[in-house]
């Protein structure tokens, strides 16, 4: 019954996804009212039937029904009920789920937070969002319909797979969806403005904190999955450059191009049609990672039960919804118009350049990672891509990318000047080059690329200093304290994703420097010495989890003698399934992390024991943390807050924040529009 | 025209997705077809005091299908293994792969034994020289001792009809 309720719920969505997919966008072509205000209840009403269907899939979860196929396929009664409750969206036909009630979330946030939107320009955005929404219920309802009887009802089911049942996989999936589905509201901002011919300044600032908050919810769902994969693959890596990790970053790079490209816009009024086409670009790489994860063309450790007819389904749905909208953008953007004009040596020049090289690194990804379907395609063999290629081609692309990072925030709008910006960061870059390459020493032994990354890392951690200082001279009177008040929450919030940029690279650079990996064959009190640790083995023993058997391993570290703690890895067995499962265990650090596997168990309680010693490794996800604290800090900035009037904006004389650029300039270009 | 090039650029990239679809990934050809056979040396499963070697096999064309009773594709190929082994045309080594001799002859009991002979390899030792990586698979290995052809997974009346059929007949000429 509960089923029946949640598939019937699933279809009235898709009817109400219909009606928003098209009436509102029809009257807001024709200027027919009823029909614009339509989109609004439309919106909320899908919401509310999206959650009942999503309600239902986890009742059936949760108690243990059996009879639906997919709940026989992935839950188990011994199944701990959290992992029950986030078994609704570890397959494949529930993710969709997930994803389509999210999309209506994100639609519902649009429907409230836009009272300040023209009417027609919010039913084309809400209009177009329906219509993305009426692809993935069909396709649930076509090919994955999530609430699938199984009769005779199973009498227990197959369980979960192992490596889902963890804290970290219960919230990396919604976090990942939120920002996939969140750049459909650029998206949607994007073809609305494409479609009404209204590409001004103000669309710019509309979609601008939906865009960031999408970013942050990607920048927060990347760093889960890649602490996921730290903790819980047992490897000890972090990123693998697997296809679908690939499919998660590509819209991630696209999306931090368009943040800064929004910021252009809505400042300057310039690089209109570039915006429009990240829009479009950040939201169909989200599409395309569905597809890649789904569909099967692509071998991967994270690839869903996969079946031709969803691969052709998603496949045409890709053609519709992305070659409708890149026909569109060839037929507007040309009308477009070019925006503010700038100087070759002006801050809009260098996003611009980092926005090519962004844009550059995620081609070069997404070559990586189609390069073995188009050698096939071609019949030209079976090849893999693997970690030496992206490495060989991302650090080389960012590398400048990361320069211009430091220069652009202290660059002036539309022109600078070189020799000043020289005079300026001279010191910056002083400190930073003689840090970067006195710092390997400390570590203990110098290496070039150790050095190298450090000097990334520190000139944008100098950069931001001397912005800031630079800041505070030309912001009037006042002790350092209120001068630092007056400064606008976005100004500090660009400052602090940087930040993290800085930090992130740090733990790369010197995880990647300095790490060391021992597998050692350990008898009962034997010890292994590693980065001034010493590990002693005091044996192994059964435990019984919830669902799982395994052996426990016991492992004193010492200091100079002296036990600090006991680390206590696993190697599980599920019931269920029989998958074997290694459960490290992790002593955190600030500048470390000791890190300890089972492997294989040796005669006499003897064990193969993996050790690492992993230094500064805990800044990687500490730096992207403070990237997506930089996002919300930038979402919450006073002129998001304040009620702004409907009425046309002007670009930049109606800003809150204060310039970027010195005010002098700002006034003698504001108000220039394309 | 500039503004069509991402128009372009996605047409190509969805020729290339639509072909992909109809393609296997999984399947790996192996760098081993064309080459002599590993040769090994191992104890038969029903008579573990002796030893087959695969040398024995020069001069005729057979079969490797590498096994297991924990493996559930391996029932789906097996009605068929045993169809072929009844027919004669070819003789089926098997290759009792990382399992344990008493829960392989009850299995082979339960579901019927195609093989000529099978050798145990506990260990999975032979299986690496093969480069097994998913059982079952199974080798068409010539009089010379090269391997002709190698599948991954069950074998189905497919393959088994356009491929390994003709094949074998060619080699045995």
């Amino acid at each position: 019954m509960i089923p029946e309720l949640g598939n019937f719920s699933l279809i009235l969505a898709l009817l109400l996804a219909l009606t928003q997919g098209t009436l509102p966008i029809i009257g807001a072509a024709r200027g027919n009212l009823s029909w614009i205000a339509l989109a609004r209840p439309v919106v909320q009403g899908q919401f509310v039937f999206l959650a009942i269907a999503f309600g239902c899939l986890a009742y059936s979860f949760v108690n243990n029904d059996f009879s639906v196929m997919n709940v026989a396929r992935n839950s188990n009664s011994e199944l701990p009920a959290q992992y029950r409750f986030a078994a609704s969206w570890g397959s494949h036909e529930g993710s969709l789920l997930l994803w389509v009630f999210m999309l209506s979330g994100w639609s519902v946030a649009v429907s409230v937070f836009s009272r300040h939107l023209p009417d027609e320009m919010v039913a084309r955005v809400l209009g177009v969002m329906g219509l993305i929404s009426v692809g993935f219920i069909l396709f649930m309802l076509v090919t994955s319909n999530p609430f699938d009887r199984l009769l005779p009802a199973a009498f227990e089911g197959s369980d979960l797979n192992p490596l889902l049942q963890d804290p970290g996989m219960v919230i990396h999936p919604p976090m990942l969806y939120m920002g996939y589905v969140g750049f459909s509201v650029a998206f949607a901002f994007a073809i609305a403005a494409l479609i009404s011919g209204q590409m001004d300044a103000a669309w710019a600032r509309w979609s601008r904190p939906w865009t960031t908050v999408a970013w942050v919810f990607l920048t927060i769902g990347i760093m889960l999955g890649s602490w996921w994969a730290y903790y819980e693959l047992g490897w000890g890596g972090w990123w693998f450059w697997d296809p679908v990790e690939n499919a998660s970053f590509l819209p991630w790079m696209v999306g931090t191009a368009l943040v800064h490209s929004l910021a252009v816009t809505e400042k300057r009024g310039s690089f209109k049609s570039w915006t429009v086409l990240l829009a479009i670009s950040a939201f169909s790489l989200s599409l395309l990672g569905t597809f890649l994860v789904r569909s099967g063309v692509l071998t991967s450790v994270h690839a869903f039960a996969t079946d031709p007819s969803r691969g052709i389904f998603i496949l045409g749905f890709l053609v519709i919804v992305i070659g409708s909208s890149l026909l569109l953008f060839a037929w507007r953007a040309p009308k477009v118009g070019l925006g503010g004009k700038f100087d070759l040596v002006s801050r809009e020049s260098m996003l611009l350049a980092n926005n090519l090289l962004l844009v550059v690194a995620a081609g070069s990804v997404l070559l990586g990672t189609l390069y073995p379907l188009i050698m096939d395609s071609l019949d030209l063999g079976k090849i893999s891509v693997g970690p030496p290629y992206f490495e060989a081609v991302f650090v080389p692309l960012m590398t400048p990318a990361i320069f211009l990072m430091g220069l652009g925030p202290l660059a002036r709008w539309k022109q600078a000047s070189l020799p000043e910006l020289v005079m300026r960061l001279r010191w910056a870059f002083c400190v930073s080059m003689a840090t970067a390459l006195l710092m390997p020493l400390v570590m203990g032994e110098w290496k070039p690329m150790v050095s190298f990354g450090l000097l990334l890392a520190f000139w944008v951690i100098a950069t931001i200093f001397v912005s800031i200082r630079h800041r505070l001279q030309n912001s009037g009177q006042g002790s350092v304290f209120t001068r630092l008040a007056r400064q606008s929450r976005s100004y500090y919030s660009m400052h602090l994703a940087h930040f993290g940029i800085a930090v992130f690279i740090i733990g790369v650079t010197l995880v990647n420097g300095y790490e060391t990996e021992k597998d050692v064959r350990m008898e009962i009190g034997s010890t292994v010495e590693m980065g001034g640790y010493t590990f002693r083995f005091t044996g192994a023993s059964p435990v019984t989890g919830p669902n799982y058997s395994a052996m426990r391993g016991d492992i004193e570290i010492l200091r100079n003698g002296e036990k600090i703690r006991v680390m206590q890895p696993e190697k599980r067995t599920y019931n269920a399934s029989g998958m074997a499962m290694t459960e490290p265990a992790i002593d955190t650090g600030f500048i470390r992390d000791l890190y300890v596997a089972l492997g294989e168990p040796l005669e006499n309680g003897a064990w193969v024991v993996r050790v690492y010693h992993k230094p500064f490794v805990d800044w990687i996800w500490f730096g992207c943390l403070l990237m997506a604290f930089g996002g919300m800090l930038a979402v919450s900035d006073r002129r998001y807050r304040l009620k702004i009037n409907t009425k046309p904006i002007e670009t930049a004389t109606e800003e809150k924040d204060g310039g970027r650029a010195p005010s002098s300039t700002r006034l003698a270009t504001g108000g220039k529009k394309g | 025209m500039r503004f069509l090039l991402p128009l372009a650029a996605f047409i190509v990239l969805v020729g290339f997705l639509a072909v992909g679809l109809g393609l296997k990934p999984r399947e790996i050809p192996s760098p081993l077809v064309g080459k002599p056979a590993p040769v090994f040396q191992s104890p038969r499963l029903h008579e573990p005091d002796q030893i087959l070697s695969s040398k024995d096999n020069l001069g005729k064309v057979w079969l490797l299908n590498v096994w297991a009773s924990w493996c559930v594709s391996c029932r789906e190929e097996h009605p068929l293994l045993v169809e072929l082994s009844k027919s004669g045309i070819v003789p089926i080594y098997g290759l009792n792969y990382k399992d344990k001799p008493e829960l392989a002859l009850q299995w082979l009991g339960q579901y019927g034994d195609p093989y000529t002979v099978s050798v145990v390899d506990p260990e999975g030792r032979i299986g690496i020289d093969y480069g097994v990586y998913g059982v079952p698979e199974t080798y068409v290995i010539d009089k010379n001792g090269v391997i002709r052809h190698k599948q991954i997974g069950p074998v189905t009346i497919e393959s088994l009809e356009k491929k390994i059929l003709p094949l074998i007949k060619e080699l045995q000429g």
